[in-house]
């Protein structure tokens, strides 16, 4: 295969080479072709060595104490924060608050609006609106929310080609709804949402705006105020940082007026036995010793991307998806769930293989060194709405090479001759 | 080739012309699934005494779990419910012996063939998805009761 037509690529000759797990090779000597990014994303060795570096000279707990590593671990802590508040163009560092995943950040939304006063307070009177496109944990946090509250949960449904049903918003939100959390990239679909459509919507009837960006971030520029949300999740290990990091942005007000939700040390201003009261924001929702060395990690990560720069990383992850489309096209009986062209579409693309169940088809793969997620993506409604019990998914990222593509149909026609 | 030990002949045969498949009449429904993959299986069991009379179900699934349920139907219908059980815990056995058993093939005939797939972690649990389901089933259609013997 010739992939001299594609452009915009990156030099991934010289980027592999900072990932010593893509060099492994599996199965008696085939290349690992890692296609499971949307999962997680691998490691450069920039961000190991930031971790090793944090454990082997600086480590210390952090905010306390006055000795030499305390300083040192809470400045490589809180330099992670300018770090993030930097990527993601935020107004104030105050409004980044780590977390340990995207769940926890949404988690936590769902807790400080549920014990929040008026008027942002989610009660028996309100509504909440989010889509069937979420993974389940933008879903679960507001199913729990409406059933302790008694507020009524409702969805955006989603089009044949697997984008989101706008023609009822008017329905759906509505001077009832409180929060309004939506997904900026579906992680099952690949869909890229337009939710400066919800926003607007939502500011004209005074509802917050969470999104989910766990599957944007680590794809393309994010720039919270462009996208004039109330709050933007994410998560550190998709975005080439370790496991055990996330992030919360909120709009510095709300979070002056939000109650916390998890107490513990680290979040408070003054303790007695009757009461308490709390730090400033981020820290008031930071109880106690939080993820240091893996907010050091998500530093070095961000500075691993922001070195390329995230409109190469779509540059690139966009050629390669369009050739992965294209060329999955010549696999008789693939059908793609989700958008069928690269048109507002990120670099996870699910399929189903006639009749041959996903499971059997990521089997196979593996055996040639191919990995990719099989399942629901912990999105089953989606699979629901389609009507298919799961999908098979290759999702790509700024390391990913056509000939990783190339790699997965050959390895795809395997698969139909050893069912077929 | 590897992947040959996991998809034996007899289980893509199993895949390909499941046994007993479909619902039929019973004294006890589960349903059972597998939440990390989808898979999903209703199964009835109809006892006729201390005789296993019929399993029938409705499932999908890859073709571990799809066979793994037709191998079951092979084995425990027409059984009695206290041979079946033993089939039972030797399929599970086999299934946790994480390549090291290759199972007693007197006592599990076909299903034997999931020797090979006690080496994928991920894949034990589509195998024993529809034994699962029947081990539960069974209880529910005897009620607490110990099965009655001839």
């Amino acid at each position: 295969m010739t992939h001299s037509h594609l452009t915009g690529l990156l030099d991934t000759d010289a980027i592999r080479k900072d990932f010593p797990v893509l060099s492994r090779q599996l199965h008696d000597g085939k290349p690992l072709v890692y296609l499971d990014n949307a999962a997680t994303s691998q490691k450069p060795r920039q961000v190991l060595d930031a971790l090793n570096a944090y454990y082997e000279q600086h480590n210390a707990n952090v905010h306390r104490g006055v000795h030499v590593l305390a300083e040192e671990a809470t400045a490589l802590y809180e330099g992670a924060r300018d770090k993030v508040a930097s990527f993601i163009n935020a107004p104030s560092r105050n409004e980044v608050i780590f977390t340990k995943n995207a769940s926890e950040s949404l988690n936590l939304v769902a807790n400080m609006l549920g014990w929040a006063e008026e008027p942002y307070r989610v009660d028996a009177d309100s509504e909440i609106v989010i889509t069937e496109m979420e993974h389940h944990s933008n879903i679960v946090p507001w199913q729990l929310l409406a059933q302790r509250t008694g507020a009524k949960l409702k969805w955006f449904s989603l089009t044949d080609e697997g984008r989101l049903d706008l023609s009822n918003m008017d329905e759906l939100i509505t001077e009832k709804t409180k929060i309004v959390s939506v997904t900026l990239v579906s992680n099952l679909l690949g869909t890229v949402n337009p939710v400066d459509a919800i926003v607007r919507k939502a500011q004209s009837v005074g509802a917050l705006v969470a999104i989910d960006a766990s599957q944007a971030a680590p794809h393309a520029v994010l720039d919270v105020q462009a996208l004039e949300a109330d709050f933007v999740a994410f998560t550190g290990h998709k975005m080439l940082g370790p496991t055990g990091i996330g992030v919360l942005w909120g709009r510095q007000e709300l979070l002056e007026d939000l109650p916390p939700f998890l107490g513990g040390g680290e979040m408070i201003e003054t303790v007695t036995m009757g009461s308490s009261t709390y730090a400033p924001a981020p820290h008031k929702f930071e109880a106690g010793t939080p993820p240091i060395a893996q907010a050091v990690g998500l530093g070095a990560a961000i500075d691993y991307l922001s070195a390329i720069g995230m409109d190469k990383v779509a540059a690139h992850e966009h050629a390669i998806t369009a050739y992965a489309i294209e060329r999955l096209a010549e696999v008789p009986d693939l059908r793609i769930i989700g958008p069928r062209t690269a048109v507002d579409r990120g670099a996870a693309i699910s399929f189903t293989l006639g009749d041959i169940h996903p499971h059997d088809v990521g089997q196979v793969l593996d055996e040639q060194g191919i990995a990719v997620r099989v399942g629901h993506h912990c999105a089953r409604p989606v699979c629901l709405r389609y009507g298919i019990p799961a999908t098979t998914r290759a999702s790509f990222y700024l390391y990913s090479t056509p000939g990783e593509v190339d790699a997965l149909i050959d390895g795809l026609h395997h698969v139909r001759n050893f069912f077929g | 080739m590897k992947l040959d030990s996991m998809y034996q002949e007899i289980i893509l045969d199993h895949y390909r012309n499941p046994h007993g498949k479909g619902l039929r009449d019973g004294d006890a429904e589960v349903h059972h699934v597998n939440p990390t993959c989808g898979d999903e299986i209703t199964l009835r069991v109809r006892l006729d005494g201390a005789v296993v009379a019929d399993v029938s179900y409705d499932s999908q699934g890859c073709s571990i779990s799809q066979a793994s349920a037709s191998v079951l139907n092979d084995l425990v219908v027409g059984k009695q419910v206290g041979e079946a059980q033993q089939i039972q815990e030797a399929f599970l056995e086999l299934m946790q012996s994480r390549g090291q058993s290759e199972g007693d093939e007197d006592l599990l005939e076909d299903a034997v063939a999931f020797a090979g797939v006690s080496k994928y972690p991920a894949r034990v649990k589509c195998a024993l998805l529809s034994w699962m389901a029947w081990k539960d089933a069974t209880a529910k259609a005897l009620g607490g009761q110990p099965p009655l013997t001839d």
